[in-house]
């Protein structure tokens, strides 16, 4: 780790202040189970760190007539223990407690877990996120075992975010704030596959701060997340989906279906949750809507195991969100 | 000269019973200061650099800036210009500075510059790794061809096991200062009385001149015996700043990289049997890596446990590639040995629609011991209700979660060691115990204390048990399970004689000889008479001023006469495992292990070591892996994130089903470290092709793995 | 709060970091960085809130800073650079070895102490970070020199080998009892899930916890079965 300077800012405006312009000049502090390990190993080395978890205004779950606001350093593990949350957002507890050490949820954010830096080994080893050697990627002839099946490159890394893919799925937004103003982005628009090595993963600037989640009322969608993990251990998931339905007369109105670490960026199975419209949900429509959720991937050398996997999962999420599974 | 023989089972008073680790609470309350916890005065740290390619000649090296960078007291340049790196992690220089960012700093800030070369990294497709293989080994016994010819069932498989790490949590490396005259030395090892040997040549000092001392260690598992490149650089480096003790262990990356791994094994085996069962004939080609060194075999081990095979055709090919070197890794070469023999048997037993259980007991006789594995399989069988459990291959059911059964056998020395012991008597009553041997954490503190106490008739409590440091009475290296046998002996022997000179002394005052006196409970007493007695400390207190000194050894190779220890344990391993066939995830139901140990000093230690054993069994078979990557040359996974171990959710319940039967007991007493760690990989490899009627063809069993082997995906390379 | 506050331009700090980095923040820098010069603010407000930031904004470092931490209900100095982990402060300089440095990634816990309540990796942890908060050790647990109960169940149930991950494992198993006093086995490993073992010592540690929640440990030098 290099040496960096430490600003424990009380307020926003102030933290805002204590930004810099490129990610070198600056990185943002929360839980640090990421940032940390990171700059150990190099992979970024800001000049200075700013805390936010002194920031009061950012910390928090409340109920609001628009739904429900996560402020940013809430831990995962009062995101999990939250009763609004576990009462009407099944999907996203369970997906908070796939991060099976207690460890990381006392100390790891909600905005942290939407910020964190994918986790493949090429860029973790230091050969930059998208791997890049010669002007080609080194991840479709490498090591590819948990790499993407969605997105066809250049970015072959996964989302490693546990949150979007439910978050995706209710719906949910993320408030971005700068100095000069706020933004509100769409948390499926908040992701990005980048085409080249200077962009990043997300779409947020040097000099912003994640502060919040809205997501917007379940007004009695069902909603549920599967994940397949290798090990009950500490463990990245090898496959997740969630879903939000919301049913009328046992038939689905409307669905949305978001996997996760499959590609870049949560990937939303648009089609398959056209296709379930109409239907109701039975071990043989879940399992059509999983095979449609696949359609289009593009396993590399290892890992079409992924496919099928990815394919379960929504099957899962579907019957669990039915009370089906 | 006293009867050294152990007390009847019935009568043993402290040995046999299941008594608590000594050094529990220490370790348990975070007091126990392991070597990598020493903060001495005017510590410095050193940081190593290493290679960032798999194969490379190093052109150039500049270490000014580093030398110059305030708070750096010393740099060593390991490999220089000139000098060829061969694998990423390869030492090239270390630094010593008064704190431990500095050093990493500075060690950033020496300038190397290398000349790439070409580098192999991968050894599971032979194809690839022409002009770095070598021969190593070919058996022929008997006539295969005619034996294959000539079987009612021949079964082909491919079964490989791939290179994993030890991954002690305390890593490697020591604390040492050095004056130029005398080095202090607190190393991580399981070493203790035998390292000093090549530090004392690697810096130039008389053996003599090196004290060495460990309280605890944080795992070794065969990693830590030799004297390292580093820890004569961390002396070099503290020599070159005054003497300054030096503080250098690896970090993790380093750990997995460079700190020692086992060897993979890939295979190709063919089988035959006859109809009822029999194995007739054996034929493998098997190749490994252990590093640039290649990866040795012993091909005539072959079948593994079921070696009297009438006929067997065997070659092994040894790879070499740029990757950190192997070490021995708990029972070197037979868990691999384990999983690819009970694969390929399990296979025949499906191909001949055989029930497992009745094919090994079917082919016992092809063993050293068929009565001991008949036992065992037929006990290990009874606790994991095999015969309401099992199905033929893949008459699983057809549900999404298949359920299955699986055996692995084991086998293993485990004889004693050289070891020496110093026993001691006090006038006042008090007794000691002193060899410098080591406790790796499997309860030699307290299986010494418990001899001793046995010996002389006094509470477990009472003893005082020294160890852990080179000073003492010279005692082996602990591996190869040879630890426990080692130190009993040379206990019970030097406790035996000391208490026989306290009989000399107070024979006299009992009006008897000596010959005719015991020690038992807290007492000397004519054998079988407690009216004629004198207390312990009544009778120590003859001594006057003096004390007893007496000597006790363990030699290797007269120990099996002596009868004390022996060697020779034997093992079976079944697994119970059920499988979401849609997933490919596997989850360990039961892992059972029978094992025979001889005479068991402590049961609940030595219950916990086969536990430990199986889940390191359970971590090979279904997680463990290095991967490299032969595009970079990179390890990818020198973390553990994705080097992947077991938690306490992954490993089902464990049974662990000690031998204790009187005869085995009389054998004497055997190592347990190895053998249980032999045949787990196996047991759950077998249960998972029972599951889903599929050979899945190497190990760890992932998910990935398992839906190539049922055919759900169509291809898998890795 | 900081107990340091510094002017981050100021690169003549008391340090023995041996990279002395120049802060990015000159404040011309700063006002770039923020994209001012492209108007997209009112200047002169700007200007007073950036100078503000610049010159006497609360940052520390990047050379050592002294901070107090309160170790096990003690406040202690220590002069720390902020890139220095709770854990190397805890054993490095504060002479607390219980914690182990392992995976140093926030993996394995055997670095796990109890913040505020919670368990949570001193590797990932900066130790500036750490100021305010009551952290508790494996060696605030049992103060009185009698062993904690945890530890005991971890002796009487032999709940250790080499022993290096047992003081994390320890520490996993109190945060667990101090949030659910009854676990059901389920639970334990739940909650025990971020701890790992080499050794392989998990049936133990089963046991040891189960047997810890239930009160009343009584130290067993040997089992009578």
């Amino acid at each position: 780790m290099e040496a960096f300077e430490y600003a424990n800012p009380t307020t926003l405006p102030e933290a805002l202040k204590l930004l810099g312009g490129s990610w070198s000049d600056a990185q943002v502090l929360a839980g640090g189970t990421d940032l940390i390990s990171m700059m150990k190993d190099y992979v970024v080395s800001p000049k200075r760190v700013v805390n936010i978890k002194s920031v009061a205004a950012l910390h928090g779950v409340t109920q609001t007539p628009k739904g429900v606001r996560i402020g940013a350093t809430t831990t995962l593990d009062e995101l999990a223990s939250n009763p609004i949350l576990r009462a009407q957002y099944g999907s996203l507890v369970t997906a908070t407690l796939g991060i099976t050490s207690p460890q990381l949820r006392n100390m790891g954010t909600v905005g942290g877990d939407l910020c964190q830096r994918p986790r493949c080994w090429y860029f973790r080893n230091g050969f930059g996120l998208l791997a890049m050697k010669d002007g080609k990627s080194l991840v479709p002839g490498g090591e590819n075992r948990y790499h993407a099946i969605f997105g066809g490159g250049p970015a072959y890394f996964v989302s490693p975010s546990s949150l979007a893919p439910a978050l995706v799925a209710l719906g949910a937004q993320v408030t971005l704030q700068s100095a000069s103003g706020s933004r509100t982005v769409d948390v499926a628009n908040f992701f990005v596959a980048p085409k080249d090595e200077n962009t990043r993963e997300i779409d947020l600037k040097p000099e912003e701060i994640l502060t919040e989640i809205l997501i917007p009322p379940a007004a009695g969608s069902q909603n549920a997340t599967y994940e397949v993990r290798h090990r009950e251990a500490i463990d990245w998931p090898l496959a997740t989906a969630s879903v939000s339905l919301k049913m009328v007369g046992g038939k689905v109105a409307a669905a949305r279906i978001v996997m996760g670490h499959v590609a870049p960026t949560p990937w939303d199975a648009a089609k398959a949750a056209e296709w379930l419209k109409g239907q109701s949900i039975t071990e043989a429509t879940a399992e059509q809507a999983g095979a449609a959720a696949v359609e289009g991937a593009q396993p590399l050398s290892q890992n079409e195991y992924k496919v099928q996997l990815a394919k379960v999962s929504v099957k899962r999420a579907l019957l669990a969100a039915a009370g089906k599974a | 000269m006293p009867d050294y023989s152990w007390p009847p089972m019935d009568k043993r008073r402290v040995m046999g019973k299941r008594i608590s680790r000594v050094d529990g609470i220490a370790k348990a309350s975070g007091k126990a200061k392991y070597n990598s916890d020493l903060n001495p005065n005017d510590l410095l740290y050193a940081v190593l650099l290493t290679s960032p390619h798999a194969h490379a000649k190093i052109t150039a090296i500049n270490t000014s800036e580093a030398e110059k960078m305030q708070g750096v007291t010393a740099v060593r340049v390991i490999n220089g210009a000139g000098k060829e790196v061969q694998w990423v992690g390869h030492e090239v220089a270390l630094v010593a500075a008064t704190s431990e960012t500095i050093a990493r700093d500075a060690a950033r800030l020496i300038k190397v510059e290398y000349q790439v070369m070409p580098h192999l990294v991968h050894e599971q497709d032979l194809s690839k790794a022409s002009g770095r293989t070598r021969p190593a080994g070919e058996v022929t016994t008997g006539d295969p061809e005619k034996a294959f010819q000539e079987a009612d069932a021949v079964s082909e498989g491919q079964y490989g096991i791939p290179v994993i790490t030890h991954c002690c949590l305390e890593p490697h490396g020591c604390v040492i200062s050095f004056d130029g005259r005398k080095a202090t030395f607190f190393p991580s090892t399981q070493n203790v009385s035998g390292m000093n040997a090549d530090l004392a040549k690697g810096i130039g000092i008389p053996v003599t001149d090196i004290h060495t001392h460990q309280d605890h260690m944080g795992g070794g598992f065969g990693s830590k015996f030799p004297t390292e490149l580093w820890h004569i650089e961390a002396a070099q480096l503290s020599k070159a700043s005054g003497g300054r003790p030096v503080k250098m262990f690896l970090d993790r990356r380093q750990e997995l990289l460079i700190a020692g791994n086992r060897p993979s094994v890939f295979s190709k085996i063919k089988v035959a049997g006859t109809k009822d069962g029999t194995l007739t004939a054996w034929q493998s080609q098997t190749w490994a890596t252990g590093g640039i060194g290649g990866g040795g075999l012993n091909a005539d081990q072959m079948p593994y446990v079921f070696r009297n095979v009438a006929n067997r055709k065997i070659n092994h090919t040894a790879v070499s590639l740029n990757t950190g070197g192997s070490r021995a890794w708990r029972a070197p070469n037979n868990p691999q040995l384990s999983y690819i023999t009970c694969c390929a048997l399990d296979d025949l037993a499906a191909k001949l629609k055989m029930d497992a259980l009745d094919f090994y007991l079917k082919n016992v006789n092809l063993t050293a011991r068929p009565e001991t594995y008949r036992y065992q399989l037929e006990r290990g069988a009874e606790i994991i209700n095999w015969r309401k459990l099992a199905h033929l291959r893949g008459e699983g059911g057809s549900g999404v979660m298949r359920r299955g059964l699986g055996i692995g056998v084991n086998m293993w020395g485990g004889l004693g060691h050289d070891s020496k012991c110093r026993a001691t008597i006090n006038s006042d009553g008090s007794v000691e115990v002193a060899l410098g041997t080591q406790d790796l954490g499997v309860g030699c503190r307290t299986a010494v204390q418990q001899v001793a106490a046995e010996s002389f008739g006094l509470p477990f409590e009472s003893v005082k048990v020294l160890i852990g440091d080179n000073q003492l009475p010279v005692s082996g290296a602990s591996g190869g399970s040879t630890t426990i046998g080692g130190v009993s002996v040379s206990t019970r022997k030097a406790t035996l004689n000391a208490v026989n000179k306290l009989f000399e002394k107070v024979a006299p005052a009992l009006g008897t000889e000596a010959d005719k006196l015991e020690a038992v409970d807290g007492r000397i007493q004519v054998k079988g008479n407690p009216a004629k007695a004198l207390t312990w400390k009544a009778a120590c207190s003859k001594l006057g001023p003096d004390k007893i000194e007496e000597m006790g050894e363990n030699v290797s190779r007269n120990a099996a006469r002596e009868g004390l220890i022996t060697q020779g344990a034997a093992g079976v391993q079944m697994a119970d495992v059920s499988v979401d066939i849609e997933t490919g995830v596997v989850k360990l139901n039961k892992l059972v292990a029978v094992q025979d140990c001889g005479l068991v000093v402590n049961p609940k230690m030595t219950e916990s070591q086969i536990y430990g054993a199986c889940i390191m069994s359970i971590c090979g078979a279904l997680m463990e892996e290095r991967v490299a990557d032969q595009m970079t040359g990179q390890v990818l996974n020198a973390d553990m994130e994705f080097y992947k171990l077991a938690g306490i959710g992954d490993i089902g319940d464990i049974v662990v089903d000690l031998d204790l039967r009187p005869e085995m007991d009389k054998r004497g007493i055997i190592g347990i470290g190895e053998p249980c760690a032999i045949g787990g990989v196996a047991a759950i490899a077998n249960a998972v092709a029972n599951a889903i009627g599929a050979r899945v063809d190497m190990v760890p069993v992932t998910p990935n793995r398992v839906l190539a082997a049922m055919g759900t995906i169509g291809k898998r390379s890795a | 709060m900081l107990s340091d506050v510094k002017d981050p331009t100021d690169t003549k700090q008391p340090q023995e970091s041996p990279k002395k980095r120049k802060s990015p923040f000159s404040r011309r820098g700063f006002l770039q960085g923020l994209g001012v010069t492209s108007g997209v603010l009112t200047t002169g407000v700007l200007e007073q809130e950036a100078e503000a930031a610049a010159t006497a904004g609360p940052v520390a470092g990047p050379g050592e800073v002294p901070i107090t931490l309160t170790i096990n209900g003690k406040p202690m100095k220590v002069s720390v650079e902020p890139r220095m982990t709770l854990l190397d402060t805890l054993r490095g300089k504060l002479d607390h070895t219980g914690a182990k440095r392992v995976c140093d990634r926030g993996t394995c816990g055997a670095c796990t102490v109890i913040l505020n309540g919670k368990v949570a990796y001193a590797c990932t942890i900066l130790a500036i970070d750490a100021q305010g908060k009551q952290i508790q050790t494996i060696e605030g647990l049992s103060s009185s020199g009698k062993p904690h109960p945890i530890s005991q169940a971890f002796v009487n149930n032999d709940a250790q080998q080499c022993g290096y991950c047992t003081p994390g494992m320890v520490m996993a198993a109190k945060g667990l009892l101090d949030r659910n006093p009854h676990p059901t086995e389920e639970q334990v490993k739940k909650g025990m899930s971020g701890n790992l073992c080499r050794c392989g010592t998990y049936m133990g540690i089963r046991k040891a916890v189960v047997e810890a929640s239930k009160g009343n440990v009584v130290a067993r030098g040997v089992d009578h079965a």
